[in-house]
């Protein structure tokens, strides 16, 4: 088990190093870039000269890159140009990722508080009006592009019926304390009610958009998988055996349904970053997501690079934890 | 390797499985008739094919159904860029115009052929990337096979709409090219993995141990007989990669990742440029949206029931 | 029974964990002023964070929009128009030859820090800006672009030196004559700083990191002399806070506090807006306009202090450097219908390089008619017929002067086809490679503009045809491109205001006749929205707003 993990996270490294290289080769040979952005319309080739020579980029693109490793074994990747400008890339990745982690957890537990006991029940009721109803409910939420999704929640909920904020993450006027960065977390830790409620206010329309993900995952998965429990030998002999169907149900068919449907929530969580690059561009909502999408817009390449590299790491290790709590709950891979 | 738990490897369970029913004991042709017996019959297949067949045509016919050249901005003289920004609908253009006075029926009709342009070119260049990769892997095995299988997981186990994100952004200029070259490279490892899993079951099978007796050289026998019995699992996964695809442009349109030239229209183009008019001119983004949304449901449809047809386990 | 004894165990390890970490006490202050006047907050939508609060290292207008608020120049401009007016200096004088100027200072003035503003803290500001570090040199951008350089390199700079010759009066030497000087001492870059403050916080402390700056602390802690002082800006959330400062020299300011809240998407400030979340935001969409006033918001309009021009590059297509060649493009252009059809209310065609309300715009010149006949004999006898243009124009970008690149792109291009003019059509991203291949002159044609940085003729033309060697118009490839960039230096070292106008004027009208660089197209006015509640706002020109009048609710 230890060989494989470190196995894993040796292989990972890795990857990251070339993948950084690719990235920052890549990068430099793209047209314009931060000189043009901080320039402008005074942009003269003499300012020019003189911006590049003074950020190095008139060295050769391997002298910038080990620069660059060289900065990044002291914690420096460059500082932001655009997202937060003259903030280490690698703090702005800090500074934003608690947004999406509150806003990917809190997707995943409507995700799931939705999407299990309507798989369970559709099961349960195969071929059923509900049945039929909730598969077409899925797979138009598959059909609809997410940050449509999005943009119709903003447009009436927000904007029209006024119920909740259009953007952003709490209200600044709160003035309120700051604690772990998980906004909701530190409005209950410091008991500051109101600020921990914006917060959460804030959190429902990006979370319910991103939510639509992971439901039609969630949702098919535990359908299936309820469905093969439900035909599988151990169930039919409990029903030879004359147990009550409430018993069947609860201790046969829940929890071994539950299995693959356990993995999957924890490995879209991945899948979330991606889909916070939609939601929280429609909703300003400071995180991760956002910042990708302005470091590419604004070519805030420092921030692009760092923020690449670190969702990439972050895969590798939900992918790496996920197996290591697979091998543990099921003792059958651990013997392969 | 043993069968993994993570995303990607739910993800490679369903391609596996999906793998798995071209070599079915019943040999591979009679088990696409019967798939077809019974779509034929379900009505969310018909559904889906319906829609997908009035896509098709539309896409082929529009430029000479569509009432006005969609590059051509005939109610231009009507843009006033305060006043009157999205001239609205009057005789002969019964949706009204666009921002820029194009005609916005003929750019909705006309739209689907570039839409199915990307959604069809992203899934062909991902094929042909995934049955490279699939033959490489399917036909040497040993060191290759893990190799190239190494490569794909790698990919697969990254969400998919990052990755093409990341593609797209790194392009030079973002073009159509580059939007239709990123979804397709996310498309690789699903068709490679299918590919190989199909012939790896069929290198066992009857047919292809009688012709490798018969002393056919192995690239034949790869082309002519392992390569067309895959093709049922290929297809229905071609179907969902279509919607996912169009989708997936969509999003990278929105994101500013789209082409900047926009006289050919293309929906999920139209959709994201239509997010500076969206608060007083919102059926400049529905209308596009709803074509995505409804072209996509069609091939998901399709694409689900044609799996299912074809899963051993629901034809019990 | 056995789950109920878990969930009661998980439950007792929750409220140890919450006892445990709760001794995070809440750091809320108890309100932000003390009571000064009204209590209420203007809430304004900006497009980016901000750079930092440093003004003299900033360079883009969402970080001058929050150091304005803070800061003060020696001069300042009347609300309203591109006018200098006293600020912390009542009055100013200089030589014969306006090498050295003598400014009086106000008496009155302090910083939010409590420190004195004096003479001795406007030498110790100019010799703070003038003495930079390599880092710094590239970073303050406006000081090195108005004067020249810095104390490395004294021959080339504008500023010489500083010295208080009394309490209240201080007195700057300058190398040569300039229209600039001291007109430039309102650009907010060039706002007094607290000397004690900058000391303390190391604010010549820049330094290169990666492809950016980092900067010191001062950056982030900034202090000035003017209405509103500094109280956070919450990266986490990205707002940035100011409060009115008590002991104002000037009349306090109409709202206690001011937000900037930063929203990177145009339709979300528009929704934030209508929401009633922000009170305002600049820049909104033309196409928003009437939406906006129809649901009670002002849309307030500046007058245009810009131009948007088609650049000519003769370099990178010979065909250009005929005269006629350049005209026949400039009637093929309707501008008047572009005008009308693409561009906001408010905008103008364009006669010359600048707009109207600068000294030395020549209002005797007559726009280029639309004239398409008289275009392509233009073409016929310069035996350019059906030549061919590489004719470029940005895109993900939307300037002042150019709402929409691709839309005023495809009116003009229209235009010159219908001339006979083949157009290769090029475009690039705006940071993506568009500005590197104009500078580098790559494009027969492009689009392009400036706005003003303040009140000056040489600010346009100067920038656009006063360096010879470096500009985007090629002029040195013309036989009178030194002579033109050799009159502009000569105007612009004319001590005497009027004579100085006149000089620019007949240039003006020089470049226009004689010249003809580049084809002026429009000036557009930049607006800015703000909701139904808001009084006092004043639009300026210069996009310079100072939002201490602005009040919010009718107070």
């Amino acid at each position: 088990m230890v060989r494989f993990i470190v196995r894993r996270m040796l292989q990972m490294a890795g990857v990251l190093v070339v993948l950084s290289m690719l990235l920052f080769v890549w990068l430099k040979a793209l047209p314009g870039g931060p000189v043009s952005a901080i320039l402008g319309e005074r942009a003269t080739p003499e300012r020019r000269a003189a911006l590049e020579a003074a950020l190095g980029l008139d060295q050769p693109v391997y002298v910038q890159y080990l620069r660059f490793v060289e900065r990044a074994l002291h914690g420096e990747f460059g500082a932001s140009t655009a997202v937060l400008p003259g903030e280490d890339a690698f703090q702005v990745f800090l500074i934003r990722l608690p947004a999406t982690i509150e806003l990917a957890i809190f997707a995943m537990v409507l995700a799931v508080a939705l999407g299990i006991p309507l798989g369970y029940f559709a099961a349960r009721r195969k071929g059923s009006p509900l049945d039929s109803g909730a598969v077409v409910f899925s797979l138009i939420g598959v059909a609809v592009p997410v940050f449509f999704t999005a943009f119709l929640l903003k447009y009436f909920v927000a904007v029209e019926w006024q119920l909740l904020p259009v953007s952003g993450r709490q209200d600044p006027s709160l003035d309120a304390t700051r604690v772990t960065g998980l906004f909701i977390l530190d409005g209950l830790l410091t008991r500051e009610w109101d600020a921990a409620w914006d917060a959460l206010r804030h959190l429902i329309l990006p979370a319910v958009a991103l939510a639509t993900i992971p439901f039609a995952i969630i949702f098919r998965i535990t359908r299936a998988s309820v469905l093969d429990t439900m035909d599988a030998d151990f169930v039919r002999t409990a029903e030879a055996k004359g147990l009550t169907a409430s018993v069947i149900r609860s201790r046969h068919v829940l929890r071994n349904a539950m299995l693959p449907v356990v993995t999957v929530i924890g490995l879209s969580l991945g899948g979330l970053l991606a889909g916070a690059i939609l939601t929280e561009t429609v909703f300003s909502f400071p995180g991760i997501g956002d910042a990708i999408y302005q470091s590419q817009r604004d070519k805030d390449y420092a921030v692009l690079t760092v923020l690449i590299l670190a969702s990439a790491a972050i895969f590798v290790i939900i992918n790496l934890l996920v197996d290591i709590a697979y091998a543990v709950l099921d003792p059958r891979i651990r013997t392969r | 390797m043993t069968t993994e738990p993570s995303y990607a490897g739910r993800r490679k369970e369903r391609i596996d499985a999906l793998a798995a029913h071209s070599f079915d004991e019943t040999a591979g042709v009679s088990l696409i008739v019967s798939a077809w017996r019974r779509l034929r019959r379900d009505p969310v297949f018909l559904f889906g094919l319906g829609i997908t067949v009035v896509f098709i045509v539309l896409a082929v016919i529009s430029p000479w159904i569509a009432p006005h050249d969609p590059a051509a901005a005939p109610l231009l003289d009507k843009v006033r860029p305060q006043t009157n920004p999205v001239p609205g609908p009057e005789p002969g253009f019964p949706l009204g115009a666009d921002d820029r006075g194009r005609d916005l029926l003929s750019r909705l009709l006309v739209g689907s052929r570039q839409t199915l342009v990307v959604g069809v070119f992203a899934t062909i260049f991902g094929l042909i990337g995934g049955l490279f990769l699939g033959i490489l892997a399917g036909s040497f095995g040993g060191a290759v096979d893990s190799v190239v299988m190494r490569i794909v997981d790698v990919m697969l186990s990254v969400p998919s709409l990052l990755l093409a994100f990341t593609i797209a952004a790194l392009a030079p200029r973002p073009s159509q090219t580059t939007l239709i070259i990123a979804i397709a490279i996310i498309q690789v490892p699903i068709f490679a993995r299918l590919l190989r899993g199909s012939m790896l079951g069929q290198r066992s099978s009857d047919h292809v141990l009688a012709a490798r007796a018969l002393g056919v050289k192995k690239s034949a026998i790869v082309f002519r007989h392992v390569l067309p019995n895959s093709m049922g699992p290929v297809i229905v996964q071609a179907t969902l990669v279509l919607a996912i695809a169009i989708i997936d442009a969509a999003a990278l349109s929105f994101l500013g990742l789209g082409s900047p030239d926009d006289r050919q229209p293309e929906w999920g183009q139209m959709l994201g440029r239509s997010q500076e008019f969206i608060y007083d001119h919102p059926h400049l983004a529905v209308y596009p949206a709803l074509c995505i949304i409804t072209v996509a449901l069609g091939f998901t449809l399709m694409g689900e029931s044609m799996r299912e047809a074809l899963d051993p386990k629901t034809r019990r | 029974m056995r789950t109920v004894r878990k969930l009661a165990s998980m439950a007792a390890v929750g409220a140890l964990a919450l006892t445990t970490v709760s001794c995070a006490e809440s750091e809320r202050g108890d309100g932000g002023g003390e009571g000064g006047g009204g209590e209420s907050t203007f809430t304004f939508g900006a497009a980016g964070a901000p750079e930092m609060f440093d003004p003299l290292y900033a360079t883009d207008g969402e970080t001058f929009r929050v150091t304005r608020q803070m800061f003060q120049g020696l001069l300042g401009i009347e609300p309203g128009t591109a006018e200098v007016v006293p600020e912390l200096a009542t009055e100013w004088t200089s030589n014969e030859e306006g090498t050295e100027w003598t400014f009086t200072l106000r008496d009155d003035v302090t910083f939010h820090d409590g420190e004195p503003f004096n003479a001795e803290a406007v030498c110790a500001n100019f010799e703070r800006m003038y003495d930079q570090n390599e880092a710094g040199q590239v970073a303050a951008e406006y000081w090195g672009y108005v004067m020249g350089s810095f104390a490395n390199d004294p021959d080339n700079s504008l500023y010489q030196g500083c010295e208080a010759a009394d309490e209240f009066e201080a007195v700057v030497t300058i190398s040569r004559s300039t229209s600039g000087f001291p007109t430039m001492l309102t650009l907010a870059s060039l706002a007094m700083q607290s000397p004690a403050a900058m000391e303390a916080g190391d604010a010549n402390g820049i330094a290169t990191q990666g492809e950016g700056f980092s900067f010191p602390d001062y950056a982030q802690n900034p202090v000035g002399t003017g209405p509103y002082q500094f109280v956070e800006y919450d990266q986490a959330v990205g707002t940035v806070s100011l409060e009115a400062y008590d002991d104002f020299w000037g009349d306090a300011p109409a709202s206690s506090d001011l937000t900037f809240r930063v929203i990177p998407d145009e339709s979300t400030r528009r929704q934030e807006l209508e929401a009633g979340s922000i009170d305002g935001y600049d820049l909104p969409n033309p196409a928003d306009w009437s939406g906006l006033e129809e649901s009670g918001n002002s849309v307030e309009v500046r007058d245009p202090f810009n131009i948007f021009y088609l650049g000519l590059n003769p370099e990178a297509n010979p065909q250009l450097k005929d005269l006629k060649v350049r005209q026949a493009l400039y009637h093929a252009l309707d501008r008047e219908q572009l005008v009308q059809t693409q561009l906001p209310e408010g905008a103008e065609v364009a006669t010359q390089f600048m707009p109207s309300t600068v000294s030395g715009y020549a209002s005797s010149l007559e726009p280029y008619a639309y004239d398409p006949d008289q275009a392509r004999q233009l073409l016929q006898e310069a035996g350019a017929e059906g030549m061919t243009l590489t004719f470029a124009y940005p895109t993900e970008v939307s300037r002042p002067y150019m709402p929409d690149p691709q839309q005023l792109y495809e009116a003009l291009r229209t235009n010159l086809e219908d001339v006979g003019i083949n157009v290769d059509v090029k475009t690039a991203s705006w940071n993506g490679g568009y500005l590197d291949n104009v500078t580098a002159g790559k494009y027969d044609a492009y689009l392009l503009g400036w706005t003003g940085d303040y009140d000056s003729a040489f600010n346009f033309v100067g920038t656009f045809f006063g360096n010879l060697k470096e500009n985007d118009f090629g002029t040195k490839a013309y036989p009178w491109g030194q002579q033109l960039a050799d009159d502009l230096q000569a105007a612009d070292a004319v001590v005497d205001e009027d004579e100085r106008g006149a000089a620019f004027e007949e240039i003006n009208a020089q470049i226009m006749e004689e010249y003809l660089p580049g084809l002026p197209i429009s000036h557009s006015p930049p607006a800015l929205v703000v909701g139904p509640d808001v009084e006092g706002v004043i639009p300026s020109p210069l996009t310079a707003e100072e939002f201490s009048t602005v009040s919010v609710g009718g107070q």
